[in-house]
């Protein structure tokens, strides 16, 4: 079997040994030719090649090393929490001197700082952190790859895109220094207490607004290119669905943002402008009646919010699903099950997620008939997801599994988001939710699909096409430490908070509850929680020395390490080459997951793999003509 | 030798769109939420309020009515400047583009000339949330005016150089911009009746 292993090249038949030269030659070519390219025209130079740059390769890693950054001062915040609630009222020990006298005077957190850390956290980590890793990241880098396009369809606005989410993100953190701090109304920024909170809810705002902006530029992008660019051959149930997944979270972008944006200028206006879109009449603020005009209504921004805010948790799975699918495809060695159920579901649930917002206004009065209108399209939505997750877990059925570290992280998905899922049904269901509402469990329960859920395939993503983006490979020693020190103190961490919603604790309280006298048990896990997160920050750092060390002195890896059929594996270089990604535009002759074919000598099939019958002994004629070429 | 990005400027045969055609529609369409949302907000509010004055007590009908003729025929000039890039004809194209831009100022003077009488008499956007949303719609609208402004400046002026080597792909941005531009004439025509008639 192994000598006569074939991998076809361009369009060629050869050995995997012969298929590596080839591919080497291309490199050195292309290389040669960007080389002339850079002398003979205009240079681009350091500034237009590494930080103004318009390839879709670099933009995804500048998203990738900002989001990840984001996300390591995310969770710090978090961890300064946890020590508020694990140990109520004592100094913290080492930086909290380093706090600041209006923060944390003596060491000892502020309840003002407390919640200034609590909205930060939520909002560094969804809007700074998580979409930009699984949009701007990912599918910056792989969109055009997978569907073997050259480039994004607007490479300029690509770079627009990155250069507004990063002023955005500067933004945010720079609230931390507005007068009266950060926002501390939560990420929700729920009026009347935004409008008349701390300074930094201006910036928030502000950089909320470049946010957006760099979303839309991004969600147009990635949709005008998957409709445009599909190499030929490349039909919409011939894309992997990691692009279905793209494509899906893009129109949630798209369409869902522009109601915040709009919120966002009305709450802007209430802050500079004393208007009154979210103020009632009468509002008594500190014993006061606030001096404004009134009549506004605090519900409309819930309305305005939530709209967004699902379509956005969909944003924030989607892609995560998108990337596990190709991972277990890849290591079970055999086509994922259901592949059309799950393109049907897939945007299924992006139509859905747009009518079932207000399940997170239960408790606001809104009335019986809108609550079981809500609630049954809450439980009609979970159908594709529950449909997506099936297929996976069947996909691993009868599979001959590889147990690589992308593989661990992609296996321990499944049941991580099944838990957090499952869970969400009683926070659907309206009588469930009057109890449940705003305690711990609504925590848990959004935790375990976007931590163990979100970031364990955002960490199986980076382990699978890490090879791809530097040419070497993680180390797997260090890969698996990583991965069980993280699965198990994550669950260590989250799991507790089921027990303590259910206790009745509230999510919002400075102390963790302690005045609750009757979950007095309940609220003793707190230090076995804190403990956990604490040591999660330990287990991440087997992966950062991973991260920086493969980067440099990593295995070197060939093209194809994987054995993948895609294209962004299967038709170019590891890394790409760098002007227009492939050689020559591949041309696809089948579906993205040809694993184990019967009959086949081979036990993958590239997706630009003539079939046998089509392909010639000694080379082969089929037309490898670049879609470029093919315009009149 | 800048990267070829396929479908630039002519377009795909299965889809029989060129890309920056699609993309101006899905932008509009994000747009259409942006408006949707802001229309939504004014319904919420006007139907929750005890009293809700009748625009045409307070605002100047008159000059909205003439900015809405005004808006309609820029719209008009705009699809003669592409047509006529079509037909070749670059210096037609041109002056078709300068009326349209001058269309804009003159909304936009009419625009300030109302802002500048509620001003004089006290009707600021903290006045009440009449004012507040009235305010905050033309406002938004305005900016996407000065915006639709500032590309047809471009394309007219520097832009213009484009067309002695691609006059297709020249024509394809007229076209691109004429769309953003209808929407942008679109939007008054909701705004019109629902700020100043209702």
């Amino acid at each position: 079997m192994g000598q006569k292993r074939q991998i076809r090249v361009g369009t060629q038949w050869m050995s995997p040994r012969d298929a590596e030269k080839a591919l080497a030659e291309a490199l050195r070519v292309d290389k040669e030719e960007q080389r002339l390219h850079k002398e003979e025209h205009h240079p681009h130079g350091f500034i237009g090649t590494y930080i103004f740059s318009t390839d879709h390769k670099w933009i995804g890693i500048q998203y990738g090393f900002t989001a990840l950054l984001f996300m390591l001062f995310g969770f710090s915040l978090m961890l300064l929490m946890r020590w508020q609630l694990a140990f109520p009222g004592k100094p913290i020990p080492l930086i909290g001197n380093l706090l600041g006298l209006t923060n944390a005077p003596g060491g000892i957190m502020l309840p003002e700082f407390y919640n200034q850390l609590g909205a930060m956290h939520g909002t560094i980590m969804v809007f700074l952190g998580i979409v930009p890793l699984a949009v701007g990241a990912f599918g910056n880098y792989l969109v055009p790859l997978q569907i073997g396009a050259p480039d994004m369809a607007f490479p300029k606005l690509n770079m627009a895109s990155y250069w507004c989410f990063l002023p955005g993100g500067m933004i945010m953190l720079g609230s931390f220094f507005a007068p009266g701090g950060a926002p501390n109304n939560g990420w929700t920024s729920y009026p009347p207490l935004s409008v008349v909170g701390t300074g930094g809810q201006t910036w928030w705002l502000i950089g909320m607004v470049f946010l957006i902006t760099s979303s839309l530029l991004g969600s147009v992008n990635f949709i005008v290119t998957i409709v445009q660019l599909r190499a030929k051959g490349m039909t919409y149930m011939r894309m992997p669905f990691f692009i279905w997944a793209q494509f899906v979270t893009s129109f949630l972008l798209l369409l869902a943002f522009p109601p915040l944006e709009a919120a966002a200028i009305l709450q802007l206006m209430d802050r500079v402008a004393q208007t009154s879109f979210f103020l009632p009449s009468g509002l008594v603020i500190s014993g006061q009646v606030l001096d404004v005009a009134g009549g506004g209504n605090p519900l409309l921004w819930q309305h305005l919010f939530w709209f967004l805010a699902h379509p956005e948790v969909y944003v924030l799975i989607l892609p995560a699903m998108g990337i596990v699918a190709e991972v277990i495809a890849n290591n079970t060695r055999k086509p994922l099950w259901g592949y059309r159920s799950m393109v049907l579901a897939v945007v299924f649930l992006g139509f859905m997620s747009f009518i079932v917002w207000a399940h997170h206004m239960f408790l606001t009065g809104m009335g019986t008939t809108i609550s079981a209108f809500f609630q049954t399209t809450t439980m009609i939505i979970s159908i594709p997801s529950v449909i997506i997750l099936s297929a996976l877990f069947i996909s691993l059925w009868g599979g001959s599994i590889r147990f690589n570290t992308p593989m661990l992280f992609a296996l321990a998905f499944l049941p991580m988001f099944g838990i957090g899922g499952l869970t969400g049904l009683p926070l659907g269901l309206a009588s469930a939710d009057i109890h449940l509402h705003d305690t711990y469990y609504v925590i848990g329960h959004f935790h375990y699909v976007v931590a163990p859920g979100t970031i364990f395939a955002m960490f199986a993503g980076i382990y699978y096409w890490f090879p791809k983006m530097t040419g070497r490979a993680m180390n797997e020693k260090l890969g698996r430490i990583h991965f069980w020190s993280s699965l198990i103190f994550i669950n260590g961490v989250f799991a507790p908070m089921f027990y303590q919603g259910l206790a009745g604790i509230s999510r919002r309280l400075y102390d963790g509850g302690a005045q609750y006298a009757h979950a007095n048990p309940a609220f003793k896990t707190n230090v076995f929680m804190s403990i956990c997160a604490w040591l999660l920050l330990v287990g991440q750092i087997p992966f950062i020395i991973n991260f920086f060390y493969s980067m440099f002195a990593g295995r070197k890896v060939n093209a194809n390490p994987w054995e993948a059929t895609t294209l962004d594996w299967a038709a170019t270089t590891s890394p790409p080459l760098g002007h227009g990604n492939f050689h020559e535009i591949p041309v696809v002759y089948r579906g993205p997951y040809e694993y184990s074919v019967p009959g086949s000598d081979v036990d993958y099939l590239p997706q630009h793999a003539a079939g046998p019958e089509e392909a010639t002994p000694g080379g082969g004629v089929l037309p490898q003509v670049a879609v470029a070429k093919q315009e009149p | 030798m800048e990267l070829e990005i396929p479908y630039n400027v002519h377009p795909r045969p299965d889809t029989g769109l060129y890309n920056a055609k699609l993309g101006v529609w899905l932008f509009l369409a994000s747009e259409v939420m942006l408006f949707g949302a802001l229309f939504s907000s004014l319904i919420l509010l006007r139907t929750g309020a005890p009293t809700w004055p009748h625009g045409w007590e307070l605002l100047n009908v008159p000059l909205a009515t003439l900015n809405t003729f005004i808006l309609i025929s820029s719209s008009v000039t705009v699809i003669l400047a592409w047509a006529s890039l079509r037909l070749g004809d670059l210096k037609k194209a041109r002056i078709y583009l300068a009326l349209t831009l001058a269309c804009g100022f003159g909304f936009l003077i009419i625009k300030s000339i109302e802002y500048g009488s509620k001003f004089q008499h006290h009707h600021y956007p903290s006045t009440d949330n009449f004012y507040a949303t009235y305010y905050v719609m033309t406002g938004l609208h305005g900016l996407h005016v000065i915006g639709g402004m500032i590309l047809f400046a471009y394309l007219l002026g520097p832009g213009a150089k484009m067309w002695t080597k691609e006059p297709e792909r020249y024509t394809n941005r007229i076209e691109v911009a004429g769309l953003y531009w209808h929407f942008v004439d679109l939007v008054w025509i909701f705004l019109f009746p629902t700020l100043y008639l209702l």
